[in-house]
């Protein structure tokens, strides 16, 4: 099969405009990805199921990933002026990296027999512009996962055909594979609760004990 | 019915091909009248094996809408094993498809390697293709079992099934400990080694089993009531197949020529001598069929495995069981498991628990199909067709 990077170099050649980054993977697994943005995913999934060369007819694997705000730190030279002295220093600098919802499609082909080449879809944020584009129309088997990625990490994918929850029940709040979720504090408790069930457990029944 | 989901759109809204052999089938069982029935099916009924629920609208006895309703048995799998270390989450993958606890642990143990860059010695390798093997010849035998006792055929065959899968659990639990919760798999090999004696018993249980299926297939293969049951019920096209991500059994059924076994050569799978049964029709006994021949296909490889498996170590010494953190990266590794393409994907970012932890469930994504499969069928056969997909709702609801 082709590497990452040719597959690269022929998509920006026959779909332009879209943006395309290879993430790394330093894993021995060395299985790198595609970053495509939003707008031109859809597009770019039907020409990598249709290029008669790569032929990926088979989406076998979506999933979600909760990204969390970090700070990544960056390092910067800087000249100061040290008593009268130019100097080039190294000073860190902490950048803000916001967070997002990730969906990672593991694409194979059946024909050809090999693969996988890792798409990755990144929303602009986790909580309101939590859009991404369906692949459900190019791969049917996309169907289930991404129901499962809308119930437990709160993508929405437009384009979907059937978009509900899935695993957790219709009227459930909340998604429960984020990774800032707070589980309810309505569980049944340890009939000897200790330490900080003990806490919560008698949190729990003062609240039951009012009317 | 009280329930709220929303009507779905029809396969042509969705831009897939009508269900195969609607048209050609004799439009019996319809009420003539146009009026349409809701039935809840489930989730404790005793053909949907497990808490599984089917919200069907009939025409009469013929299914005009089909919806898979699931995750009664949800225990958020992944979130767990994201807050526990990697190995901590090798026991819990025994209980996904309870039915093979030993191809869970594989798949999961593939994906650390893979991530990790570890090495499995070949005693452990082989040992992995025997249990492997065993694994499968148990599930498909129970698999055709409750596909015939759905049909009516209540006990005999479900029975036999289950007498041979007897005396493969007891093989289990001399090398394991456990009967269905084997926990044996580690990264980079397996738990402890062989216990005297145990592959002169597994010869045996190999060498019996041929007979087994000649009895089983005698039984079974030409009886006129699962002939007329299955053939041209729930026909799979190749393309839909393709398209819908279908593994397993179900796929070749469907005629695709795709076996992971053949197509990845994980472990030491490019060492066996084994064919890859296909199906023409893709119907429910082409899939009932491929599990007979697959049986055969299994006791050939176990065959090859039990002559041919060295003496060594059984797991890479440089395998950590404890401070075990991975570097940062990610891996998907994948088996074939009896049920399908069971993969794993995990996230590591150097800290002793996966960031993130995936399992591809084979048979949760087997029933994306489903509603396809039914359309046009009457009730009687989407209780066949859902026995054919072969699922374990523990696999299904995580």
């Amino acid at each position: 099969m082709e590497t990452l990077d040719q597959i690269k170099s022929r998509l920006t050649h026959a779909l332009l405009g879209a943006r395309l980054e290879i993430v790394p993977n330093e894993s021995p697994s060395s299985q790198r990805s595609l970053l495509v943005d939003s707008e031109h995913a859809r597009a770019v999934a039907q020409w990598l199921r249709d290029d008669p060369e790569l032929c990926l007819d088979y989406c076998s694997n979506v999933t979600g990933v909760d990204w969390l705000e970090a700070v990544g730190k960056t390092k910067i030279k800087k000249t100061v002026v040290v008593d009268g002295v130019e100097k080039e220093l190294e000073e860190t600098v902490d950048s803000l990296r916001s967070g997002y919802l990730e969906a990672v499609y593991h694409l194979f082909s059946m024909a050809k027999k090999h693969g996988p080449v890792i798409l990755r879809l990144r929303t602009e944020n986790r909580t309101d512009k939590n859009h991404l584009p369906s692949l459900t129309p190019v791969w049917h088997g996309c169907e289930f996962q991404e129901r499962e990625i809308f119930d437990l990490y709160g993508v929405v994918f437009d384009g979907h055909p059937d978009l509900r929850r899935i695993l957790m029940w219709d009227g459930f709040k909340d998604h429960p594979m984020r990774k800032d979720y707070v589980e309810p504090d309505d569980y049944e408790y340890e009939p000897t609760p200790h330490d900080a069930v003990l806490e919560k457990a008698k949190k729990h029944q003062a609240q039951e004990a009012k009317p | 019915m009280s329930h709220s989901t929303t009507l779905t759109p029809t396969l042509e809204q969705r831009g897939f091909a009508a269900a195969p052999n609607y048209e050609l089938l004799p439009k019996r069982g319809s009420s003539g009248d146009g009026e349409l029935l809701e039935v809840s099916m489930g989730p404790h009924h005793p053909s949907t094996h497990g808490v599984f629920r089917m919200d069907v609208v009939l025409d009469g006895e013929r299914v005009v809408k089909l919806k898979p309703v699931f995750g009664y048995l949800h225990r958020n799998h992944e979130k767990i094993a994201e807050n526990t270390t990697y190995l901590a989450s090798m026991p819990y993958t025994d209980r996904l498809d309870y039915f093979c606890s030993l191809t869970n642990n594989w798949a999961y143990a593939l994906a650390v390697e893979k991530l990790v860059g570890l090495q499995v010695p070949e005693r452990a390798e082989y040992i992995r293709v025997i249990t492997a093997e065993l694994t499968r010849l148990q599930n498909h035998a129970c698999l055709i079992g409750f596909l015939l006792q759905d049909m009516g055929a209540s006990g005999t065959p479900l029975m036999y099934a289950f007498r041979e899968r007897e005396k493969i659990l007891d093989l289990f639990e001399s090398l394991t400990g456990a009967r269905m919760m084997c926990n044996y798999m580690r990264f980079g090999g397996c738990r402890c080694d062989l216990p005297p004696g145990w592959l002169a018993q597994t010869q045996q249980v190999v060498n019996e089993t041929p007979r087994f299926l000649d009895e089983f297939e005698r039984l079974l293969c030409e009886n006129e009531i699962l002939m007329a049951r299955t053939q041209r019920v729930g026909a799979l096209s190749r393309e839909l197949a393709i398209n819908t991500g279908i593994t397993g059994p179900m796929l070749r059924a469907a005629g695709v020529n795709y076996d992971l076994r053949k197509v990845d050569h994980y472990g030491i799978y490019d060492r066996f001598e084994f064919k890859v049964p296909l199906g023409d029709h893709g119907d429910t006994y082409d899939r009932y069929m491929i599990r007979v021949l697959e049986m055969r296909e299994s006791v050939k490889i176990l065959r090859q495995a039990l002559a041919a498996i060295p003496d060594g170590p059984i797991i890479d010494p440089k395998a950590k069981l404890r401070g075990f953190r991975p570097k940062a990266g990610e891996a998907y590794g994948r088996i074939e498991a009896p049920k399908g393409e069971l993969g794993f994907y995990l996230i590591s970012d150097g800290s002793p628990n996966p960031y993130r932890y995936r399992v591809r469930p084979p048979s949760f994504i087997n029933l994306t199909v489903l509603e396809d499969l039914c359309l046009g069928h009457l009730i009687g056969d989407a209780v066949i067709i859902l026995g054919s997909v072969d699922i374990v709702l523990g696999e299904v609801d995580r």
